[in-house]
């Protein structure tokens, strides 16, 4: 193994983490932005808003990533109709495609890790918050969401953790994030083992990074007398 | 008792199947039509396609031809995964550091394509600020790196993906090769599209043309993939393949 080559790449390798940051920050925001009330509208009691959360949820979880992908960068770009309309500023540029891909399937999987959550607080810390006179969004914010959160936060790092590895799809449609650098990178030196190694690595130090985040967060939301 | 002469049985076919003569492995891409492509019933087909079971056949020899990412395509036959490539891969020097090529089976030289009506043209001062789509790993991603760096390049899978880009607007042109894009202009993108400027054929950065890669550890392929190439060439076999895709010769002067 050439290690040398390898140290030689790591600054274009890092640029493309940089790409891979972004997009990996900007999906996981707006993927919860999409998550939280997704996950509420899995359990309202209105049908209509129910079967609308269902089939996002269904779709996104039920067709590969890479194909959801595909079918916004190059899919879209096939209607004239749409070539021609504002939305074309948005959809022309492969990072939103990306983007809008990554939100909406780490939303779908994130809904149903906090629909869990939030199923998994008890009904009867419910009934006692709305006995002694709290509204139904007080409840939520005090009683439920902070338990909610704490149960599903190990299912949701995996997610994250999840997200960050199939970020590398991006390379899929140009962009050049750690693996399209890395590609690109073994297509010019004819040294794929090299390359794909040192990519390697630093996703694994990205998700570990992460996975250390995630079991801070953890202690610090467990109450201090339930910790063993 | 039974599934122990049964077991016998499978072993020996299973080794059976192995002492005979091992079929050459050949690699190509299948997504560069008409060189090489799948058709709707799922079989390879194109005029590498075609080059390589004229071979196989002036060989002798049982060949399998089987598709291959093109990004994948040296890394796979220094691995050992298949015994050589037939994909329309340009003989570089770059490549020949890491494979064997035999004599070039054509040469097409490189052309860029844009929108009608474009001043666009492979001119550094031209290609200023415009987004050029090329496919990764290819003489023509090289040549725009080295020879045109003004140019923000995007890199693809394909050439049907940055093709699919030119249409869609993302792109202000595309660098590919010649024949290839000639044929895509007479298929679909000829009434929006055309080419700019004369094909590029300098060595330097196109190659010598398109040649055969067989593994550095092959000699004994690589002149038998030779012979048998002199010879097709020569007794109108080649010629015939050429007229069957091509209205031009694309036989290397």
């Amino acid at each position: 193994m050439n290690v040398e080559l390898m140290i030689d790449s790591l600054p274009a390798l890092l640029s493309g983490l940089v790409v891979t940051l972004k997009l990996v920050a900007a999906a996981l925001v707006v993927g919860f932005v999409i998550a939280l009330p997704t996950a509420l509208a899995r359990i309202s009691r209105h049908a209509v808003l129910r079967g609308l959360a269902l089939g996002y949820v269904f779709f996104f979880r039920g067709t590969p990533l890479l194909v959801q992908i595909f079918l916004i960068y190059y899919g879209f770009a096939q209607f004239e109709a749409l070539r021609e309309s504002p939305f074309w500023t948005i959809l022309r540029e492969p990072y939103w495609c990306a983007l809008i891909a990554f939100s909406l399937n780490t939303g779908a999987y994130s809904a149903e890790v906090f629909r869990g959550g939030i199923q998994s607080v008890p009904h009867g810390q419910v009934e006692a918050a709305r006995a002694i006179g709290m509204s139904a969004a007080t409840v939520f914010r005090r009683i439920v969401w902070p338990q909610a959160l704490r149960q599903a936060l190990p299912a949701y790092g995996n997610e994250m953790i999840l997200l960050v590895k199939a970020s590398s799809l991006a390379s899929t449609v140009t962009l050049m994030d750690i693996t399209g650098v890395a590609r690109t990178l073994a297509a010019q030196t004819y040294m794929p083992i090299e390359m794909f190694t040192a990519a390697a690595a630093i996703y694994l130090a990205l998700t570990y990074a992460m996975s250390w985040g995630i079991i801070l967060l953890e202690r610090k939301l467990t109450p201090k007398e339930t910790r063993l | 008792m039974k599934l122990k002469i049964f077991a016998a049985f499978a072993l020996a076919a299973v080794l059976g199947q192995a002492a005979q003569a091992d079929p050459i492995r050949i690699a190509t891409e299948g997504a560069y039509p008409p060189f090489n492509y799948i058709d709707e019933s799922g079989e390879l087909k194109g005029f590498d396609v075609d080059i390589a079971k004229a071979l196989c056949e002036e060989m002798n020899a049982e060949c399998e031809i089987v598709a291959q990412a093109w990004d994948g395509m040296i890394p796979g036959l220094r691995a050992g995964k298949y015994d050589a490539i037939v994909a329309s891969m340009s003989i570089t020097e770059k490549r020949k550091q890491a494979v064997n090529f035999t004599r070039p089976y054509y040469q097409a030289g490189a052309i860029l394509v844009a929108p009608k009506g474009s001043d666009i043209a492979l001119d550094p001062e031209k290609l200023k600020g415009k987004t050029i789509g090329v496919q990764r790993a290819t003489t023509y991603a090289n040549l725009l790196r080295e020879k045109y760096p003004q140019a923000e390049i995007k890199t693809y899978d394909t050439v049907e993906n940055h093709n699919l880009d030119l249409k869609a607007g993302r792109l202000d042109g595309v660098v590919a090769q010649r024949v290839f894009m000639y044929n895509w202009l007479k298929e679909e993108g000829g009434d929006a599209f055309e080419f700019k400027g004369e094909p590029v054929l300098d060595e330097k950065y196109i190659g010598e043309g398109a040649g055969i890669a067989v593994d550095k550890s092959n000699p004994e392929l690589l002149e038998r993939l030779d012979t048998a190439l002199a010879t097709i060439m020569e007794n109108g076999t080649y010629d015939a393949l050429n007229d069957k895709y091509f209205p031009f010769s694309i036989r290397k002067e």
